[in-house]
């Protein structure tokens, strides 16, 4: 072994880092609870673990954004104290945060030198940060114009100057709080390839992920954590999917939904050339025309941000459509109220669950009647029946398996999973002929995700019409019939469950037609 | 009588005193900017405007000094600022509210003082024109620019100063950088809290200076509420000069010119109702504003506390 001490961008390296015994209590609840974790150069080491589990604080533990309880941090064996993100940016510790940590109207040369002395002293001194920035860039492999602004990139190419940030500060050490969420699979196979060079060169990388395949794929080590605390650590070569997950939710783990045979029928929603704007004022959906058949679910695969949002709100009448036409069940419903839509049984899972499925100030009884409370039995002559509203609720509650101390409780301290159970309590017992799903699950853990999908199928073999918008392919690919690519407000191509594959719709989603690109 | 308006002495006249009258303008409106670049709101301009104004003339009146005066009133724009800031960083207020509660403040409080101490309106003798050599002798040009006081070359000064700091300093970067993502800032070391204080207390001082200027540069009394709103148009120019320190001295130079055109048609007596003259201004304002506001995207943490998330 004749490795050097130096990294490629000459800084140091970290050899080791152990964090013992770590405990971290916030009011009401403790994130870790005495949870070790150790990594060292040249491995990426991945954290896995539910919503929850305590990984995100562990390592804002370590980028010291949290002060820990208890515990203590070695570095190369030395006991270190990280009180701030500038301690740990000085030991080389570096963290690229799920949501970038941009400012979106600074150039990327700007983004970089925030925070760091200068060598001019007060003034700025951009062109020796652009300079370092391409050297940075040549050396790692990454392509990066420093005078370009955040706002123009794509995802992935602000992830690379997320990285980039990190190394012009001298990272050994980077923390990666679930980087492949938002990007394409082409662009996650860029990552794994930086990563690989990086982790050769010397670096040590703390991978944070739920994502089993990608998880098993890129690292060296696997440490689960639930509930907290450390459940175990093994080599990667070591372990299988199967294990990690039953690890991670403490009990077995069904892989594949039983999806059951299905009679596919009549259209029920429809759409022909859609055309609508978007909240920045460009085209958010551009000649979308699908229809989605009882019986069937249509999944709409696609990056973040390319129309998704704006066809969940033009067919639920809260984007006005500029062209084309919406049918429900061969009705039109074009620019309908979304009241009158309601009417017509189209039920609606929205994006934003905290904002836009329900009124967090308001009790668990009121948001399940949200939809139905100026009827009968919850409404008579203008007065709310409080015994029929708590009879409803008390019986979703138990019939979705809602964790709620009771129906008094208000939404907003509820978990993520157990808001989205109240949410599809509501629109599911609706009994409607379509529902229009939009990311259904994310941010939600293992146990809800599985029982939020079940419900869908269940749905689907009532013989409804089921739109699933997600950003998450593996769930595309697991509960649809056809699968619809959208790409800048497009339908890129329809492609049947049998022939997609993560490669093609990947291509799709990146905007290329394979007939085009060979 | 209109035509009296297109002599040449009148239209310098106008322009000198357009010139001059852009000045408490120019500093609250660029303490503001810069308050806001970094993501507050401060609606209590116009109170710390007064309270400086008071503070500048009491004591130039009572001491002699128009330096002191002027200390005096920055101290005091400094500790509303203080207040301010701790109520909006560490207390995370809803800044429009706790602005307007600063306003009062400075409103109520400027005239207690005035009846307590003082109780009549008196004069100081204010800053001396400052006729720069060679410059001031130039017709015309000279009148306008170059004979005008110590605070009024300050203010115009002030602009060029205040864009070199935001765009070319680490400082500048830091303040841009929290306005837009105080997350952003934070993780990478940036104290968020200590960036807003220096901001919202800069702005402090710089409205105390504006005061300063109406009551011992350019009036040369104090009066209850004599800033007559404005701190608040100064608030407004910010938004109309798209948070950029040039912008606001167009808005100040248009808005301080048509200012000075209507004292200069009620001067000369043209049969114009001097209710309509004086609102002339005003008006202009919210049409500009109207028209100008929505092409220029404000900083995206503007009126939001921060926190950490957890």
């Amino acid at each position: 072994m004749t490795e050097s001490t130096k990294l490629p961008s000459g800084k140091p390296r970290i050899e080791t880092i152990e964090m013992r015994g770590i405990t971290k209590r916030f009011p009401g609840v403790i994130a870790n609870d005495k949870a070790d974790f150790d990594i060292h150069a040249g491995e990426v080491h991945a954290l896995l673990g539910e919503n929850g589990a305590g990984k995100s604080t562990l390592m804002k533990i370590l980028y010291g954004m949290y002060r820990p309880d208890e515990g203590e941090i070695l570095l190369n064996g030395k006991p270190v104290t990280i009180a701030s993100p500038n301690d740990s940016i000085n030991l080389g510790i570096g963290m690229i945060h799920q949501h970038f940590m941009l400012v979106p109207t600074l150039t990327v040369a700007e983004n970089v030198a925030l925070g760091l002395p200068s060598s001019r002293g007060a003034l700025t001194d951009l062109d020796r940060v652009s300079k370092r920035i391409v050297e940075l860039a040549s050396i790692y492999g990454l392509k990066i114009d420093p005078s370009a602004y955040v706002w123009q990139l794509s995802v992935g190419q602000q992830q690379r100057v997320e990285i980039i940030k990190a190394l012009y500060r001298g990272a050994a050490l980077l923390i990666l709080d679930e980087p492949t969420a938002v990007l394409t699979p082409q662009e996650v196979d860029e990552l794994f390839v930086i990563m690989r060079q990086m982790v050769k060169d010397g670096h040590a990388l703390i991978f944070i992920s739920h994502k089993l395949h990608e998880v098993v794929e890129i690292s060296n080590r696997i440490t689960v954590l639930r509930d907290g605390r450390r459940i175990g650590t093994r080599l990667t070569s070591e372990t299988t999917k199967q294990d990690l997950a039953n690890w991670m939710v403490g009990r077995e783990i069904g892989f594949a939904p039983d999806r059951g045979k299905v009679e596919i029928g009549e259209a029920r929603l429809k759409l022909e050339k859609v055309e609508c704007g978007s909240d920045r004022g460009t085209p958010g959906l551009r000649g979308v025309s699908i229809e989605v058949r009882s019986g069937e679910i249509l999944g709409i695969a696609g990056v973040s941000g390319n129309g998704q949002r704006e066809l969940a709100e033009a067919i639920t009448g809260l984007r006005k459509v500029t062209t084309g036409r919406v049918f429900l069940e061969g009705k039109d419903i074009t620019n309908f109220a979304p009241g009158d839509i309601t009417e017509l049984n189209l039920s609606y899972i929205p994006e934003e669950r905290m904002r836009d499925g329900m009124i967090k100030d308001f009790t668990i009884a009121e948001n399940m009647i949200l939809r139905e409370h100026h009827k009968m039995p919850y409404s008579r002559m203008g007065f709310l029946n409080l015994s029929d509203i708590s009879k409803h609720a008390d019986e979703l509650i138990a019939k979705f398996h809602v964790k709620t101390p009771s129906r008094e409780t208000h939404a907003k301290n509820l978990s993520g999973g157990n808001i989205q159970k109240v949410v599809l309590a509501r629109e599911i017992s609706r009994n409607p002929r379509a529902i229009i799903a939009a990311q259904p699950t994310r941010g939600l853990d293992i146990g809800a995700t599985e029982y939020v999908r079940e419900q869908l199928l269940i749905e689907r073999r009532k013989g409804v019409a089921v739109m699933l918008i997600s950003e998450d392919l593996d769930e595309i690919l697991a509960l649809s019939d056809r699968i619809a690519v959208l790409y800048e407000g497009q339908v890129m191509d329809i492609v049947p469950r049998s022939e997609a594959t993560p490669e093609r719709l990947g291509l799709l989603m990146a905007g290329v037609h394979p007939e085009v690109s060979s | 009588m209109i035509s009296d308006l297109f002599s040449v002495t009148v239209l310098i006249g106008i322009l000198a005193s357009g010139i001059r009258l852009a000045t408490p303008y120019l500093y609250a409106a660029i303490g503001e900017t810069f308050s806001q670049k970094s993501g507050v709101l401060n609606l209590g301009v116009e109170g710390q405007m007064l309270l400086g104004a008071f503070a500048a003339f009491y004591v130039a009146l009572s001491t002699g000094s128009l330096w002191l005066g002027m200390l005096t009133a920055m101290i005091v724009g400094a500790l509303m600022g203080l207040a301010m800031a701790y109520v909006t960083v560490n207390l995370h207020a809803q800044q429009g509210i706790s602005g307007i509660g600063f306003y009062l403040f400075g409103l109520g409080m400027s005239d207690l003082l005035f009846q307590k101490l003082m109780g009549n309106v008196e004069t100081v003798k204010g800053f001396p024109k400052i006729y720069i050599p060679g410059l001031s002798d130039i017709p015309g040009i000279g009148e306008i620019f170059f004979s005008q006081n110590i605070l009024v070359y300050g203010a115009y000064l002030l602009v060029p100063l205040a864009w070199f700091v935001l765009n070319k300093t680490t400082l500048g970067l830091k303040i841009r950088s929290v306005g837009e993502n105080p997350d952003a800032a934070d993780s990478l070391g940036v104290s968020v809290a200590r960036i807003r204080y220096f901001t919202i207390i800069l702005g402090g001082v710089l409205s105390g200076i504006a005061g300063a200027s109406l009551s011992i540069a350019l009036l040369n009394v104090f009066q209850q509420n004599m800033t007559s709103g404005l701190g608040f148009i100064a608030v407004a120019l910010v938004y109309f000069g798209g948070w950029r320190p040039v912008g606001v001295l167009g808005g100040a130079l248009l808005f301080s010119l048509i200012n000075s055109l209507q004292l200069w048609i009620q001067v000369l007596g043209i049969p114009i109702p001097s209710d309509i003259a004086v609102m002339m201004p005003y008006v202009l304002t919210i049409l500009v504003l109207v028209a100008t506001v929505s092409r220029v995207r404000s900083p995206s943490a503007l009126s939001k506390p921060f926190e950490r998330e957890n």
